[in-house]
């Protein structure tokens, strides 16, 4: 499960600009216009390592928190199967988290850093885990949909320039299609239910259409920036149309159920071939994202409650004289 | 604060505000794990983890790469023990498709054969002649 799409992240100031060495970069450009890709130990740009680091940080961040909503319903999944199943995924979505944060320190940031970053508020998460999975449908509307949403996000991120990202999103891919499948089970089984379950499932509709439709991020700028993370295959769509292949892909199987979207102006145009909608309230989407959400605050404490309770384990088994080393691949 | 999880308002989640300093290589080293598919097979890299000794590396390992579909046994190599090549070193491979002496495809006889035997039967037209 991942969110979000990726917005180039401005300099600090305070940050000299740095003049890359136009011959290396020349080399380096050409090296992924040909469609190799770039290994850790290879030349890279600055902000290329940066640029990355921040979104498979994010990413990575995105995989364990996004584990926290769906966790807190595996005591009440209403049956066995369903509730074994929902612990496979929560696994997954854990197993995802490290195979990212071990992509990323191949950049050279360590996991440390990047969890010290997470709980201080520094490094973001994707926006929707901000929100609570209020019913049992909630859980299963997270599974269909967001998890759909991801996969179109992942599945382009696979194709980028960076090789340990692209491994890394090739496991993460084939587990989010039993992901999709089994949060499509659940979301149909409600769907053909009783009048309270397809309530209860509209209901859970409503609630998350619009954290759903942020879920891709703002439409990109056009910019110099934006056109050099397309260029260097670190984001490989804009926002805008991996929200449309989306809406493509899901809202026909969303409506054949008859559950409707509350978006009146919801619609395909048969002309351009892309989806209508209602603009999603962008305010609102960085008001959360700025830890004014729901559940920010739960999300951190968890996380921080999860870290300070393991480390006597850790530190009782903390060898200092060991020889660090970043993960080779 | 109050959850909708029961269980996290069970927890005492005040006394955690030392939380987000997490020292250096608190989570320990890092390991590359190898997996053998099936037997008879290679065993092939498959990406790291963090873990405190080879045992838990193991463990890990199992959890994280061996979940579902294939695997029959696990390798487990500290990072630090991999001595590797720089990728930028690549070059020094790029040669050597056109070591033909190095491959089957380097060695050829049919032509040879070829005109032998055609030699071998016009040798033999003109004994009978």
């Amino acid at each position: 499960m991942y969110g979000g799409g990726y917005i180039y992240d401005p300099e600090s100031k305070n940050q000299a600009t740095i003049v890359e060495d136009p011959e290396m970069l020349a080399a380096f450009e050409a090296k992924i216009d040909r469609g190799e890709k770039i290994e850790p130990t290879d030349w890279m740009p600055y902000e290329y390592r940066r640029q990355l680091i921040r979104m498979i940080e994010q990413h990575a961040h995105s995989e364990i928190i996004g584990a926290l909503p769906e966790g807190t319903w595996i005591t009440r999944a209403p049956g066995f199967k369903r509730k074994m199943a929902l612990i496979a995924k929560v696994q997954d979505e854990i197993g995802h988290g490290q195979l990212l944060y071990a992509a990323a320190e191949t950049l050279g940031k360590s996991r440390e850093q990047m969890l010290n970053d997470l709980m201080s508020g520094k490094s973001k998460y994707s926006n929707v885990f901000n929100y609570p999975a209020k019913t049992w449908a909630d859980v299963t509307v997270i599974g269909f949909l967001i998890d759909a949403g991801a996969i179109i996000n992942q599945l382009a991120n696979s194709k980028g320039s960076y090789a340990p990202y692209c491994r890394a999103l090739k496991r993460i891919c084939a587990e989010e299609s039993f992901h999709l499948k089994q949060g499509y089970e659940g979301f149909v089984y409600l769907a053909t239910g009783t009048p309270t379950q397809r309530t209860m499932l509209q209901d859970a509709v409503n609630r998350w259409w619009p954290p759903i439709m942020h879920f891709f991020g703002p439409a990109d700028k056009v910019s110099v920036h934006t056109e050099k993370l397309m260029r260097w295959q670190v984001k490989m769509d804009t926002n805008d149309n991996m929200r449309n292949e989306f809406l493509e892909q899901y809202v026909p199987k969303i409506w054949e159920l008859g559950i409707t979207i509350p978006d009146p102006k919801l619609r395909k145009n048969l002309e351009t071939g892309r989806w209508e909608y209602t603009e999603p309230d962008w305010d609102e989407f960085f008001r959360v994202i700025n830890g004014n959400g729901p559940c920010n605050k739960e999300r951190l404490d968890v996380r921080r409650w999860v870290e300070e309770s393991g480390r006597w384990v850790r530190q009782a088994l903390y060898k200092p004289n060991e020889m660090y080393k970043m993960p080779l691949a | 604060m109050s959850s909708l999880d029961p269980r996290i308002n069970r927890l005492d989640l005040v006394k955690t505000l030392e939380a987000e300093d997490i020292a250096q290589h608190q989570h320990w080293e890092t390991y590359e794990v190898f997996v053998q598919a099936k037997r008879g097979g290679h065993h092939t890299h498959v990406g790291s983890l963090h873990a405190a000794d080879h045992d838990m590396a193991l463990i890990f390992a199992k959890e994280q790469f061996a979940r579902r579909g294939q695997c029959h046994n696990l390798w487990v190599v500290k990072t630090s023990d991999v001595y590797a090549l720089d990728t930028e070193d690549a070059d020094m491979f790029a040669d050597n498709n056109e070591k033909k002496y190095r491959n089957p495809g380097g060695f050829k006889v049919s032509d040879k054969i070829t005109a032998y035997k055609k030699a071998q039967k016009q040798d033999k037209t003109e004994t009978d002649d």
